[in-house]
């Protein structure tokens, strides 16, 4: 679409969009969002961009194929949820290290957070594939 | 216990590396096979596992039962798991001259497929494995989109509505059980139904799932999607859902009415057993009717199905026993039927029994394969077909159903009229017009090699049925006797 309203608005958008999504994605294991929701907000980020710019700069700016991301995401939540097994507990065990405390608060690395990465990227590797398909066809 | 989740997780890690686009060309089919190999490997490990040490679970996340998703292998699952495991093996080796050189993209959704239909089979948990046949569906609708034409859109549009509507019952009945009991772990369900008396919404449950398990089943009368939409399938794909679709349908009514209405039966039983004997009945004359080898194929499941379904309504330890036979004895013989076809195709150029012929002159060899395969479909000794319909035929007399022994004999004697019909047309006479196939050639031997390999099986299957006979009691026994599973899955 070739307005000049969508295209200034997207660039300053977009980014806002896809820094909600990471809030979203971090926040997600304790209060609501998570890696789907996330994703899912990552990816109106780039619909509005490929509707202001086209589908080109969009598959130049992912720089991988948006397949390769959602099974790349897939691996890494295997991968979290296999980190259980790996010591000596059932698939999925949450496991958590202390990366120590700060004025903020105690900041804690878990498995979920990787597992939420996982999910963050296959979903948002799947829908980029199919509307990016869908708006090139 | 992480054996009981590899089976669901090779295949899962197979697809996402297989939807890479930067996975190099060349490897992709090899990266298909070898994540089928080390899927029939960690089945058979788990086989092994169960026959040792019992009936295995294991708590997902180590949230306990009943708050998490606990997988569990008994007897039948490991079964069904190696089984589904090992068509899978067939099936991709037999696609490889189909999809090896276009990079073998249907094959990272079959392995999606493998992986639901594993994960569903290992379930200890109600809306797990409503999980598990989403993503069935999804996976079945990546690999349908190689039907062409009008025909095609209009017999997978049966598939998708009536499958989407059977996943919605199926949520519904998960929603009224949660709200009867507020739980969805299956032994956990088991407890708390023994403690509704009677009630109205037990029965409305009940059928419910029956509803979305007859329709994933394809029992009368809800089968009409299946013979619309197999046949347009690419028929490795059509081998696959033949195979293994219907029977995880088969397997669920297993469940559900031995784990959780196993007190609420009278409602449901005498349902299942009309349902049962009207898909023999209808199926087997459904099939009578067809000239395409793929459509009396598709026919056939419904038939056979309803064999299975007829055990489950009997009900009887031996009744069982002879369901699970028949699912094992199914799934290869009907997966090696379709497979068969393919090659028939491939041989003599169409699956329409006017154009074939001259089958047998062609390839001696695809002619023994499709001996055993429909003879033992027929139920002619001492092919496995013959002790699964020997079983249930013992399990209805022994219930004093004379009239259903009868009828099962009758429709495995119209079973074996189409096969001969098949046999008659595609491989007795000789072409009427200059056959249109291809000569035989390496891809043959692609081909050929499962077809071999699953005829042998049928043919060790019926040999050796007593060790089978003997694991499918132990097997009805576990789910006749739920108390072990129970236990396993709660503890204490």
């Amino acid at each position: 679409m070739n307005t000049l309203i969508l295209k200034v608005a997207s660039r300053l958008m977009v980014g806002l969009i896809l820094i909600f999504a990471i809030y979203l994605l971090l926040r997600g294991h304790h209060s609501p969002g998570g890696g789907f929701a996330a994703a899912l907000v990552a990816g109106t980020g780039f619909v509005l961009y490929f509707i202001a710019e086209g589908t080109a700069p969009v598959r130049r700016t992912l720089r991988v194929h948006p397949a390769s991301v959602a099974g790349l995401g897939l691996l890494t939540a295997l991968t979290a949820g296999l980190l259980g097994p790996l010591s000596g507990r059932p698939f999925l065990t949450g496991l958590w290290l202390s990366a120590g405390n700060t004025a903020l608060g105690a900041i804690e690395l878990g498995t979920p957070l990787l597992f939420d990465v996982g999910v963050f990227l296959a979903v948002l590797g799947a829908i980029l594939t199919v509307l990016l398909a869908l708006e090139e066809f | 216990m992480i054996l009981l989740y590899l089976p669901i997780l090779l295949p899962l890690a197979t697809a996402s590396l297989m939807v890479m686009p930067a996975l190099p060309h060349r490897l992709r089919y090899p990266t298909a096979l070898t994540g089928s190999l080390a899927q029939l490997a960690v089945t058979l490990l788990l086989l092994q596992g169960v026959l040792d040490a019992g009936i295995l679970s294991a708590q997902t996340g180590n949230w306990p039962a009943p708050f998490g998703i606990t997988l569990v292998a008994d007897l039948l699952s490991a079964a069904m798991v190696v089984i589904t495991a090992l068509m899978g093996l067939a099936v991709i080796l037999y696609a490889q001259p189909a999809v090896a050189r276009a990079g073998g993209g249907p094959l990272a959704f079959a392995h999606v497929l493998l992986a639901a239909i594993c994960g569903a089979f290992l379930t200890g948990d109600l809306f797990n494995l409503y999980v598990w046949f989403e993503v069935m569906l999804m996976a079945s609708f990546a690999l349908m989109t190689g039907g062409r034409g009008w025909r095609a859109v209009k017999g997978l549009t049966a598939y998708v509505v009536l499958n989407l509507l059977a996943t919605l019952c199926f949520l519904m009945a998960i929603g009224l059980l949660y709200g009867l009991t507020g739980t969805l772990n299956l032994a956990h369900l088991h407890l708390q139904l023994a403690l509704v008396d009677g009630d109205a919404t037990v029965t409305a449950v009940a059928m419910l799932l029956i509803f979305a398990f007859g329709i994933k089943a394809a029992l009368f009368p809800l089968y009409h999607w299946l013979p619309a939409a197999y046949p347009q399938l690419p028929i490795y794909t059509a081998a696959l859902f033949a195979g293994l679709l219907t029977k995880v349908g088969v397997y669920s009514l297993l469940r559900v009415t031995t784990l959780l209405f196993a007190a609420h039966q009278a409602a449901i039983l005498p349902l299942l057993l009309v349902s049962a004997a009207l898909s023999m009945l209808l199926g087997v004359l459904g099939a009578a009717a067809q000239g395409d080898v793929r459509r009396i194929l598709s026919y056939h499941i419904i038939s056979q199905v309803g064999y299975m379904a007829l055990g489950i309504a009997l009900f009887t330890p031996l009744a069982l026993a002879a369901t699970i036979v028949y699912l094992l004895h199914h799934i290869v013989v009907k997966t090696n039927l379709f497979l068969i076809a393919g090659l028939m195709r491939h041989l003599g150029g169409a699956y329409q029994l006017e154009r074939l012929g001259g089958l047998y002159a062609k390839s001696g060899l695809l002619a023994t394969g499709f001996l055993v395969a429909a003879l033992s479909l027929a139920g002619i000794p001492p092919l496995s077909g013959f002790w699964a319909k020997l079983l249930v035929i013992r399990s209805t007399l022994d219930a004093g159903h004379l009239s259903l022994a009868l009828l099962a004999l009758a429709v495995g004697l119209l079973t074996l009229y189409s096969m001969t019909k098949i046999w008659q047309a595609a491989f007795w006479h000789p072409a009427a017009s200059p056959p249109a196939g291809t000569a035989p050639g390496a891809a043959t031997l692609w081909m050929g090699a499962p077809v071999a390999l699953l005829a042998l099986i049928t043919i060790f299957f019926g040999l050796g049925i007593e060790p089978i006979f003997q694991f499918a009691t132990h097997a009805a026994e576990q789910l006749v006797h739920p108390q072990i599973y129970v236990k396993t899955v709660l503890g204490g």
